[in-house]
């Protein structure tokens, strides 16, 4: 049997953390994966803390339970590391991506001891230059399939583009600059 | 299809229509609930001028119109409630215990 | 051809709602089956659909809106939750004792209280003798599939009752998987129209509903419900037959998954019979006897086949999303020990109360369920019957 590659994604209740777990299932899907994507949902609130998983495999995985050992972690913010266990059962030969302006080297004593890879991108600082927001969830979602490789990374820009085009239809202007964010967080992403 | 008029006290199960639908209009008239009546009004017709206040006030419809002339009362469906009797203005109803 | 897609199961559920495209639906918003009358009414809004879209100020009045568009010779939908099922449930009745072949999209969620939005099957199970069939998915695919198979079950003249579609809050609505897709033809053909015998304006004959029923012929009416209920075993697998040479998923009242020659099983409902196959293909892969039956079908229940299936079982595990408080069981338990009773040589039954407000299931709690079932194999003993899994303390 194929190996399941489960992956935990951390965030805010209004950062996008589902929605950024829903794109990566459906890149998955695009390159021929069975993919799970679902929320944890708590108190749903903007700013509570929210859980969202994927499970990527070649065959479909049956399994309904919560992610308890992922095999990569997504922070989508990094104030949630001082609240949440967020490396807690993580695979030590997957990786944790974080959203921050910190080098991995800088972050990895604020992991509870974490033996893996840490990769660290500064999202808020790529989404801001060119967007002119903060919109985590694009550049956290290219960082994670850089680092996890559960999609190849060239099929994944050129699903991504098609994909903006849907989604953007009405202001095709902006399919640009989320495309410049993709390929650049791919770019910028630090893995120590 | 299975008519209301089949169904009585002694119809099987197999008998009924699904979930008792009724597929004909007016099926009330079946039942006589005349045979509720114990006090029964009775009608002069030489006293009646026809000015037919009393057919739309009776909660039965039991004070058939005809062209216009109220006939005699339903008693197949007449109540005995009174109401004719009271809103008649000409005194050409009477009330009463009813005698079978 | 099927088409290959991936979907949340509320958005599986309002997909195969546009490509049946309704006469009416009845719609009021309850976390979490919001998502599809929301979906639905962006379909209504494009003009995909031409449903009367008809937005009420409760479950009982969406409930009501099915009721009197389904007499009046429409097909009727709805979905809701938890509380919402809750305030429908004089309407349940109302509708299944009228015959109104009612679907109903259940996105199952737990009652209060403590107030919780998450996954357990009290609310199914709380209408589990309302006279409504129940059908319940494992997962958006087959939330999909028996959305399908629901009206030509239903609808069926000898069975001509309302049904209730079940899959899982959360777990399965707000999933996505992926999902094979079938065409709007295939659906379209497949559903077919509903043409009822009789309805409210019928002009030829005028029909009347709900009629007042004195004891001389309340007990005849129930028993022909009953009986319409027993027809509808026989639709069902039929049903399920033609989706399966249609589309290669065939269906039954529930499915036996590598029990043959297991010598333990566990009896399940709903998205964590996911859970508990992934389970039964580990211990497999470790040489145990082990197997699982998923109850796809619970109202009518299944009564004989599923002894039938458990016959040659030493024991067996059933597991219930939902509490009856009866303090000796969930109500699946109580069905299948039934069941089981009238077996020449039955297996030890235990029940496990689990998942209650969303609390996870996982394979390792499966895991253990199967040693407790070995421990009764190798002892002889039952030990305590009536138990609960994942709860503190």
């Amino acid at each position: 049997m194929s190996k399941t590659v489960e992956i935990r994604w951390h965030g805010r209740g209004g950062q996008g953390a589902k929605t950024a777990c829903l794109l990566l299932a459906d890149a998955a899907f695009s390159s021929g994966k069975y993919v799970q994507g679902f929320p944890e949902y708590g108190p749903e609130r903007m700013g509570a803390p929210i859980t969202a998983y994927n499970r990527i495999s070649d065959e479909r995985c049956t399994v309904h339970s919560n992610i308890y050992d992922p095999d990569f972690v997504v922070v989508v913010d990094e104030t949630l590391i001082e609240s949440v266990d967020v490396t807690k059962g993580l695979n030590p030969d997957g990786a944790i991506i974080i959203n921050t302006s910190k080098s991995p080297d800088e972050v990895r004593p604020e992991l509870g001891g974490y033996t893996g890879k840490v990769a660290t991108i500064d999202a808020a600082k790529i989404s801001e230059e060119i967007l002119g927001k903060n919109f985590p969830n694009t550049p956290m979602l290219a960082a994670a399939v850089k680092v996890s490789g559960v999609v190849d990374a060239d099929k994944f820009v050129q699903d991504m583009e098609a994909s903006f085009k849907h989604k953007f239809a009405t202001k095709p202007q902006v399919v640009a600059g989320n495309m410049t964010v993709l390929t650049r967080s791919m770019e910028e992403v630090q893995v120590g | 299809m299975i008519h209301a008029k089949d169904i009585n006290e002694q119809s099987k199960w197999q008998e009924l229509t699904p979930g008792c639908e009724i597929y004909e209009p007016a099926t009330a008239s079946m039942t006589i609930t005349g045979e509720w009546r114990t006090m029964a009004p009775a009608w002069d017709p030489s006293k009646c001028k026809q000015c037919l206040l009393c057919a739309p006030f009776c909660p039965d419809s039991s004070i058939p119109v005809v062209k216009g002339k109220r006939q005699d009362f339903d008693f197949d469906h007449c109540k005995g409630c009174g109401i004719c009797y009271k809103v008649c203005p000409f005194g050409a109803i009477s009330f009463g215990k009813e005698e079978k | 051809m099927s088409i290959r897609d991936r979907l949340s199961g509320n958005e599986a559920v309002a997909y195969a709602m546009k490509q049946i495209n309704p006469d009416v639906m009845g719609a009021f918003p309850i976390t979490p089956s919001t998502e599809i009358p929301q979906y639905f009414a962006q379909y209504v809004a494009n003009g995909e659909v031409d449903t009367e879209y008809v937005t009420v100020e409760s479950e009982h009045s969406s409930m009501s809106t099915c009721i009197g568009a389904s007499a009046a010779g429409a097909r009727a939908v709805t979905a809701t939750s938890s509380c919402g099922l809750a305030l429908m449930w004089e309407l349940l009745y109302v509708a299944s004792s009228s015959r109104l072949p009612v679907t109903l999209a259940l996105v199952c969620r737990a009652l209060t209280g403590p107030i919780n939005i998450n996954n357990d099957h009290s609310d199914a199970m709380g209408a589990r003798d309302a006279g409504w069939i129940q059908i319940f998915a494992e997962n958006n695919q087959e939330a999909y599939d028996n959305y399908i198979q629901a009206m030509p079950i239903s609808e069926n003249p000898d069975v001509r009752l309302p049904i209730m579609v079940c899959q899982d809050g959360f777990i399965t609505s707000h999933a996505v998987e992926n999902i094979e897709l079938e065409t709007d033809e295939m659906v379209k053909n497949f559903v077919g129209e509903y043409n009822p015998e009789n309805y409210l304006l019928k002009h030829e004959n005028p029909l009347a509903v709900g009629p007042y029923g004195v004891s001389p012929y309340y007990m005849e009416a129930k028993v022909a419900q009953v009986q319409a209920m027993k027809n509808a075993k026989k639709v069902i697998l039929e049903v399920g037959k033609k989706f399966g040479d249609e589309t290669g998923r065939y269906y039954g009242f529930f499915e036996s998954y590598k029990l043959e020659d297991a010598d333990s099983a566990v009896v399940i409902i709903g998205s964590s019979a996911g859970t508990a196959r992934a389970t039964v293909d580990k211990l497999r892969a470790e040489g145990r006897k082990v197997g699982m039956l998923k109850v796809r079908v619970f109202r009518p229940f299944p009564f004989e086949e599923i002894a039938e299936a458990l016959s040659g079982v030493k024991a067996v595990a059933v597991m219930d999303k939902a509490e009856s408080f009866s303090a000796a069981g969930g109500p699946l338990f109580a069905e299948t020990r039934s069941a089981l009773y009238d077996l020449e040589n039955r297996p030890k039954a235990i029940n496990y109360v689990y998942g209650l407000g969303g609390r996870d299931f996982r394979v390792e709690d499966c895991e253990y369920i199967f040693d407790q079932l070995d421990e009764i194999i190798a002892t002889g003993k039952t030990g305590e019957v009536y138990r609960h899994i994942g709860q503190r303390g």
